[in-house]
Formats: C-alpha cells, structure tokens, sequence
C-alpha cells in the first residue's frame, strides 16, 4: 500500500498539522509518500522523512505558490498515478477538505473528511468522523480502493520515527484552464501564531469589556506561545479580526489548551472548542455555563485574575 | 441571473445529540429542525442579489418530506421556487451528485461552507467538479460585475481576494450577509410557490455510516482560588500535563 500526504506550507514553513498528516499515514502502514507544491525551503523539505515519509516530491513551480484549488487537486492526481497510490492524505483545513473532495470525485476515491482516528481495518476499511460540530461521532465505512482522508489537527500524534527522505523534483503538466480562480490579494496576520494550528489557545469574550483592554490577554498569549482568540459577538464588535472569532459559526479548535476568559459560555461558542484537551474558565459569574465544560475554573474578576497567571506562569519557568 | 441556493435541514444549533435503534440512528424526538445556519448566509446573499439585480433564487434541498417546512422557510424569506430531491441526504457524495443533476443552467449556486450536522465542508468543492466550474469556499463577501465575481474568503489566520467568472459555486459563511428572517407577507406567499418533488439518481455509495457514539462524558470541574493561581500553573504542568 501506498499513501500519498499532501504537505501545506505557509512562508516556506510546513504546517504542523501535514506533519499530523504524515505521522497518521505511516501509522497505517505501507509506505508514505509525501507531496509540496511552491516555494518551500529546503531544511523543511528535509524534515518530513523524520515523521515517517520515504520519499518527498516537490513541485517546485512558483505558479504554485498560490493554492488554486483545482490546480492543487489536478497536480495531486497526477502523483497519486506516478507513485501508483492507494490513498491520499491530508489535513482537514480550508485548502486540504477542498482539494480532497476534488481529489475523490475525480479518482472515484471514497472520501471522508473530518477523521479523529486510525482506520479500523478489522473488517473492512471503518474511519471515525467528528460531526454535529464536535457532539457526537460517526463511524463510516469507506467502500472504494482508493481512499481519501482529511485529518483533524490533534487526531495523530507527530511522531518522529528517525528516518529520513529522498527529496525529488515533480514536474506535473500544468492546465492553463485549471487557473480558473485569479488571488488578487491575501492579507494574513503575520508573525501570530495561527489559531487552528495552536498547541494553546487564549481567548477572551464580552466581559473584557473593550478591545483596549485585550493587553492583558496578549501577555498571557505570548508568555505561553499561545494564539489568541474571541467569543463572536467580540468580533461583531470589530474588537478583533473575524479569523479570531472561536466557534460554530467560526473556527473551531482543538488545542491541548483553551483559556477562555469573560467567555459565557453559549453552546455555540462550545461547538467550537469541545474538541481540546484541558479547558480553563476565568469568568466572575459562578454560574456561568462554561464551568460545566471546563476542567479547571477561577470564579474571579479577569483584570485581576489574568496579570496574576501571567506572573505564576512566568515564576515557574 | 439564476441563482440556485441549496439549503440543510438540521438540528438546531441547541439540540441534545442522541441515537437510538443500538447507536444507528439520530434521535429526533423533540429537536427542532432549522435551515444550516450557513446555508441561511447563502439564500440571505441570494435574496440581496435578487433585489439589486432581479435574479431569480431557487432552492433545493436533499430531503424526505419532513425537510417541506424548511423549504417553506426559505421561500417566505423570498426564494422564487423549490425542488426537493426526495431522498436521506446520507453521505457528501450523494448529495453532491445530486445538486450537481438540477444544477445546470444557473449562473451560481450558493450553499452553506458545511453543514452542522455530518460538518463535511466538502459539498460544494464536489459540485464544482462535478459541474466543472469553480467552487470556492469559505465565501464572505460576494460581489458580481457583469460575469466576473468578487469574492473575499477566509483561509487560516487571514483573508484571501479572489476573482472569478460566472458559473461558479460559492460556500457561504458570514458576514456576507445579514440573515433574513420571513415576513407575514412572506409567510403567505411561501404556501403557493412552487416546490417540485423530484427522485434521486442513482448513486453508488462509496461511503456507508455504520453507527453513532456519544463523546465520554466529561469529568467535573476542579475549581481554584482565585487568590492561588499559581495552584492552576502546576495542575496544568502536573496533573493535565499540557504546560
Ligand atoms: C446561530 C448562532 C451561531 C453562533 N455562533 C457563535 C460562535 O461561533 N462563537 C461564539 O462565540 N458565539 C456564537 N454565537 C453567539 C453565542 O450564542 C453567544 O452570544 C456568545 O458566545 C456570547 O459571547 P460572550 O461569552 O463573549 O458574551 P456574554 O454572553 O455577554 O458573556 C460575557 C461573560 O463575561 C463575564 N464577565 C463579565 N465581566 C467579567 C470580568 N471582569 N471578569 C471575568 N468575567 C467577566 C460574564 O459573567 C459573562 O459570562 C452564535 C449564536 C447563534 C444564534
């Protein structure tokens, strides 16, 4: 068997979760292929043969550098036939369900996005799937050869198994009329730490009472490598940017950390983030909703509590 | 212009999740059935659409006939008509094939970036292939000159501006639009829009659900002193090891 990963990058910087990606594919055994297409450096070429992948293609075309959604599945069909793949792999993202979901029709492959778990092959081929945004599972029998798989972030571990991989050039012949969508401009928060990717999450609602108060947040934030981010009536407000705003009408997140501070806790607001391992509620209200899905809970004024686990966090490091 | 906008029917985002019949079914004893919230950003774009430029805004829906309530919602916000493909929408791909079949001939076809229940996110990216056309998703903003098509969507920690030409699929999120809510007038005029029944194809299931289960329940909360955070710094290292 053999598995093909397409790896994302940002900047030239892999993404964590195609990592994910290559470590769940070398759990499946068989050997794993892995794919980048643009501008990537070098040194992160190099680093995906330690998570399990023997061989790396890279299309190197700088007509990649902007992820066309039809160009990527067409360029991804063309290495899953070179390298006689069986499935394709990859993470559950804006540009990785799409491309996937082309990938599938195309191939004729099954196509299963949204996977928190290994493959149960004991009889048939049975992948577990998160839905009703995080409340419930389904378990789906995929019934084709081929196979295509999107991912959640934190559903594998990145695991470095010592190896290493050969990286070779990929020439895919590209379409002209697979440019059918023209990026006319991309405006990214540059420097943050990417909120769906984020091993910690710190995320601040209407009881921070105005954006000129998120500096307490942000401090929090940077003394723990964490990305920030709101409850969604803070990013109506224009208090924060909408790619901020945490829940089912936004991005959902399933870090191994969530802090959430003057959040109240609204199921939608959940469905966002019942996903993530250990979950931390600041809120002054004892009776607020989110100390029943919290782990830990400070029952406590945020301009008060906030600075106080910014200093302990910083005196135990 | 002919604008297809197609439409979910999903429990409210409030609804308890269960299964009966040993985990292989959705309980849908006392949930409440509402348009995909998404999906309401699409038809609310659509109707904008239809009032600035007199397109024409169609809906469709994959559903038995327990979905008609929620066609109807859509056509007293102000679609023109309705087709409801009758059958269980019960996997991406099939519903998919299925809107790609009555999609042709229109301009755009407008749907909700995923729905809340199966959370997919893929149904649009299937019709565009199937269809040959763009899809693009998650959509929001959406603006059309002539036949080109503005459009600004989110991607993980920003926003990309795309152009586009019509046919092409969008996957709605917000703020495209403001959501519509339906009008007495509105409400009237639903009951005598025309909503056609119309079978599925057939399609080869790829993918088959085999059961549902529940998350483990989570354990109660440990609560910490405000005056001892330094408490929350160590059960964090120590106890959830996730620091
Ligand atoms: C269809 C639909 C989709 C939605 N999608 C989302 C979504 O994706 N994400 C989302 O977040 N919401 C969503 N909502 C809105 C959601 O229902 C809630 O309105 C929202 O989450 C509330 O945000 P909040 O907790 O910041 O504000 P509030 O509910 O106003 O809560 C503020 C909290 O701050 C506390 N507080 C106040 N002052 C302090 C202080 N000094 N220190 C500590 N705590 C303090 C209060 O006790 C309160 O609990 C959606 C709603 C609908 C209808």
């Amino acid at each position: 068997m053999t598995t093909l990963v397409f790896v994302e990058a940002s900047e030239g910087k892999i993404k964590k979760t195609s990592l994910e990606a290559i470590s769940y594919a070398h759990a499946m055994g068989g050997s794993v292929v892995a794919i980048a297409l643009g501008t990537v450096d070098k040194a992160e070429l190099e680093s995906i043969g330690k998570y399990g992948a023997t061989k790396v293609l890279h299309a190197a075309d700088a007509k990649l550098d902007h992820p066309v959604i039809q160009v990527y599945s067409s360029v991804l069909i063309q290495a899953m036939q070179q390298e006689n793949a069986d499935n394709l792999i990859l993470a559950n993202s804006s540009l990785g369900t799409p491309v996937a979901a082309k990938v599938a029709v195309k191939t004729g492959a099954a196509f299963a996005s949204n996977v928190v778990e290994l493959p149960n092959t004991a009889s048939g081929f049975v992948v577990k799937r998160s839905i009703y945004t995080g409340k419930a599972f389904s378990f789906v029998e995929m019934k084709t050869a081929k196979k295509v798989i999107a991912i959640r972030k934190n559903a594998a571990e990145m695991k470095e198994t010592g190896g290493s991989a050969a990286i070779t050039a990929f020439t895919p012949t590209l379409n002209d009329a697979d440019f059918n969508t023209k990026i006319l401009s991309t405006e990214k928060a540059t420097g943050e730490i990417s909120l769906p990717e984020a091993n910690i999450v710190v995320s601040g609602g209407r009881g921070l009472k105005g954006p000129e108060h998120w500096g307490i947040l942000e401090e929090l934030a940077k003394t723990l490598h964490a990305a920030t981010g709101c409850s969604k009536p803070v990013s109506d407000m224009g208090w924060r940017p909408h790619h901020e705003h945490v829940g089912q009408t936004g991005v959902k997140v399933a870090p191994q950390l969530y802090i959430a501070i003057g959040i109240s806790g609204a199921i939608q607001h959940l469905a966002g983030v019942n996903s993530s391992k250990c979950i931390v509620v600041i809120n002054k209200d004892a009776d607020a909703p989110f100390f029943k899905a919290a782990d830990y809970g400070i029952i406590g004024d945020a301009f008060e509590v906030v600075p106080k686990l910014t200093a302990a966090i910083q005196a135990a490091k | 212009m002919k604008i297809l906008v197609c439409i979910s029917h999903v429990p409210d985002t409030t609804s308890k999740i269960n299964f009966i019949d040993n985990n292989t079914r959705f309980d849908t004893t006392g949930v409440q059935f509402i348009i995909g919230p998404y999906d309401d950003y699409a038809l609310a774009r659509a109707i904008e659409l239809k009032e600035t430029s007199g397109a024409t805004v169609t809906v469709l829906n994959v559903g038995t006939a327990d979905t008609e309530p929620t066609i109807r919602k859509a056509l007293a916000i102000g679609a023109d008509d309705a087709i409801r493909v009758n059958a269980d929408p019960t996997d991406s791909y099939f519903v998919a094939s299925q809107i790609a079949e009555h999609a042709k001939g229109f301009d755009l076809v407008l749907m909700g970036r995923e729905s809340i229940d199966f959370n997919g996110g893929v149904v649009h990216a299937m019709v565009g292939e199937m269809l040959g056309i763009p899809a693009i998703s998650p959509v929001m903003k959406l603006d059309i000159e002539g036949t080109t098509v503005k459009m600004t969507k989110e991607i993980e920690g920003g926003k990309e501006m795309v152009e586009a030409s019509l046919p092409l699929v969008a996957g709605c999120q917000e703020p495209i639009a403001e959501w519509k809510i339906p009008n007495m007038r509105g409400i009237m005029s639903a009951r005598t829009k025309p909503l056609k029944v119309v079978e599925p194809k057939a399609v080869d299931k790829l993918i088959v659900a085999q059961k549902f289960e529940l998350p483990a329940p989570k354990g109660a909360v440990k609560m910490i002193s405000p005056d001892n955070v330094a408490e929350l710094v160590t059960r964090l290292k120590t106890e959830a090891k996730v620091l």
